[in-house]
């Protein structure tokens, strides 16, 4: 069966003790990438094919290129921000994993020659950043970490950063000039993170799933792990799977699975005999696909095809009671919350967007407000400084579009059609109207 | 909290984490300027420090406030303004007092989905306050927070940033009771 395989999180229970992790050959493919060269690391990153699982999908063998070589200092960033709505998997790997995260690091601090690593975890995540702190005391205790990593000359710092709460500081470039002491804003690229990053030096930021996977790359080899996945999208990735579904979670699976084997098959369906409304593919700010679409595969490729986007990997199953004016309310009210202020369209579309999702939920909207909507949509896409204005335009444009009707609904009637059923309703509506 | 339970069928690989135990609190008494200057230690550059350091002395006035900042902005060398602007940027950062429980309710998509409504509502109901509002007695501070990263086991909700997950509304009447309970172990 092709959905049978995992490689990251291969394992019941967890193994946050050390020995636990070296007892499963753990921390061999540091020792080993120690003896031989920095090239070969990022040599069988690169032929693994594995693309980043943050969100942008970039090959990460191919970012490590980028690099300059001899410039110091340099830094790896982990990127443990993880905070796009419906995302949870990072966090899984983290307190089940950890080892596998902080022998990643280290092994591709080695490759690109980094002076330091950075963990940059989000600040709300409190056991988790408990669980990296042992870890890395366990790691610093056996010599895989600290100075002359067990041996071989070179030095490996790595320092825990907390977050504060700021969901765009996954943003890499608002994470490193939050990292920097700064407000979390983003910076206009070029230059890129690998030219000038933190404190302008060379630096690769990486997600925690990505470098999580560096030691099982090696342990298999590159050209084995390219073997996992289709053409374009390699190996395994952790999907998590929330909303209407009988066994929400985080589920491993290889990037040639489909929808319907991740919702159905492992999420065991919908609950109490509902039936299935939409679906969000990749994270809050993917495009919402239809329940016809449910055979898609779960690759870059296919979800892109499908007029979406694979983003984080997290999976919204949405059923048919819930209101799309009022998850369009919610999405957009969370972006609009998020953005920085940097540049306008996103600082004043978010804001629009929400204001005129909330007249058609409460029925005060004008005929004419939906094409205004979309009007405000489309001056955000493709105008704003970092993608996060797009994360709001892009599923709101998309649930209007399928449910056009459905919104049109809330404006001919001067209300909301669904308050007494929507799961969400209570949010916006008093109890009273709620079942 | 408790690893998954009997829902999860055969066959199926859902493998929900368990938890560790909290580590206990730091017993490091020494002044708080002192330990910001551990913390400056790590990074490269002094700036870097600035938001654990604003951590640090929130941990310590149980608020940020303008002694907060002051002290803030000895220990680390930039000027209360600065300190601020970069505290103001940040959702976990108090500004205001707040209530010996911080309650935090994730009303994101997926929990919206799944009833964080309906704690949401419980909360208001068994508190008698609004998110974003403190209860009279300084107990208790609400407040509706954006996806906490538990949108699988939600409605996620956290004390005092300890994830509670999930907690659907019918267990907000005893969370609130054993948290005053615990608050007045006499009463
Ligand atoms: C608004 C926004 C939020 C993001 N949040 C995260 C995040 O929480 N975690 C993450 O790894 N990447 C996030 N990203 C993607 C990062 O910018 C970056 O692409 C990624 O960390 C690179 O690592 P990777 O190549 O290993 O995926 C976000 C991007 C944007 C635009
Ligand atoms: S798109 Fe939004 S979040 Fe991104 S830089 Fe512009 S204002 Fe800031
Ligand atoms: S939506 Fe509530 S934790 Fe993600």
């Amino acid at each position: 069966m092709t959905t049978d395989l995992r490689i990251l999180l291969d394992f019941d229970g967890d193994r946050r003790d050390i020995g636990d992790y070296e007892r499963a050959g753990g921390y061999r493919q540091l020792t080993k990438a120690l003896a031989g060269a920095p090239e070969d690391v990022i040599a069988a990153v690169d032929g693994s094919g594995i693309r980043g699982r943050g969100g942008a999908g970039f090959p990460t063998g191919r970012k490590a290129s980028f690099l300059p070589k001899d410039r110091k200092p340099a830094y790896l960033c982990v990127n443990a921000d993880e905070s796009e709505p419906g995302t949870f998997k990072d966090r899984e790997i983290m307190l089940r994993n950890p080892h596998a995260l902080i022998e990643g690091v280290i092994t591709m601090s080695f490759g690109i020659g980094a002076t330091s690593a950075f963990i940059y975890i989000r600040g709300e995540y409190r056991a988790e950043f408990e669980v990296l702190m042992t870890a890395l005391q366990q790691a610093r205790e056996r010599g895989f970490v600290g100075a002359d990593v067990l041996g071989s000359g070179y030095d490996a710092t790595v320092v825990l950063h907390r977050g504060a709460g700021a969901y765009i500081c996954g943003e890499e470039t608002a994470l490193l000039s939050s990292l920097e002491g700064e407000r979390g804003q983003p910076r206009s690229k070029p230059p890129f993170p690998a030219v000038a990053g933190l404190y302008a030096a060379p630096t690769l930021v990486n997600n925690v799933e990505t470098l999580a996977s560096v030691p099982y790359i090696l342990e298999m080899g590159g050209a084995a792990y390219a073997e996992i996945g289709t053409e374009r999208s390699k190996g395994t990735r952790v999907f998590s799977l929330s909303g209407n579904v009988k066994r929400p979670g985080n589920y491993e699976l290889p990037l040639t699975a489909t929808l319907r084997e991740l919702i159905e098959g492992h999420g065991g369906g919908m609950p109490d005999g509902r039936t299935m409304k939409a679906i969000i593919p990749g994270g809050s700010s993917a495009p919402i696909l239809m329940p016809d679409q449910i055979d898609t595969h779960i690759d870059f490729e296919s979800i892109a095809a499908a007029g979406s986007m694979a983003g984080s990997g997290a999976i919204i199953v949405i059923d048919d009671r819930t209101c799309m004016v009022q998850l369009a309310l919610r999405v957009s009210e969370f972006y609009k919350h998020e953005s920085c202020g940097k540049c306008t369209p996103c600082r004043e579309g978010t804001r629009w967007g929400v204001d005129i999702i909330r007249r058609i939920e409460m029925g005060e909207a004008r005929q004419g407000e939906l094409d205004l909507l979309l009007n405000v949509c489309d001056r955000i896409l493709g105008n704003c400084l970092c993608p996060l204005g797009d994360a709001m335009a892009m599923p709101v444009a998309s649930y209007v579009t399928h449910f056009r009707d459905e919104f049109q609904r809330h404006i001919d009637e001067g209300g909301c059609p669904f308050t007494e059923h929507s799961p969400i309703s209570g949010l916006y509506h008093e109890p009273a109207a709620v079942s | 909290m408790e690893p998954s339970d009997a829902q999860t069928l055969a066959g199926a690989r859902e493998t929900r984490p368990t938890w560790p135990a909290p580590l206990p609190a730091s017993d490091d008494t020494r002044p708080l300027y002192d330990r910001i200057q551990d913390v400056i230690a790590l990074y490269p550059e002094r700036k870097s420090a600035v938001v654990p350091a604003l951590r640090l002395a929130q941990d310590e006035y149980g608020w940020l406030s303008e002694q907060a900042f002051d002290a803030v902005a000895d220990a680390t060398g930039f000027t209360p303004a600065f300190c601020k602007s970069v505290a103001s940027f940040y959702d976990m950062f108090r500004l205001t007092p707040t209530g010996r429980y911080e309650i935090c309710v994730c009303t994101n998509v997926s929990c919206a989905l799944v009833g964080a409504a309906g704690t949401m509502r419980a909360f208001e109901r068994e508190l008698g306050i609004h998110p974003g509002e403190t209860s009279e007695d300084g107990l208790f501070t609400l407040k509706t927070v954006e996806c906490y990263g538990g949108c699988g086991w939600g409605p996620v909700v956290s004390v005092n940033e300890r994830y509670h997950e999930p907690l659907p509304a019918e267990q907000v009447p005893e969370l609130v009771a054993r948290l005053r309970a615990d608050a007045e172990p006499d009463a």
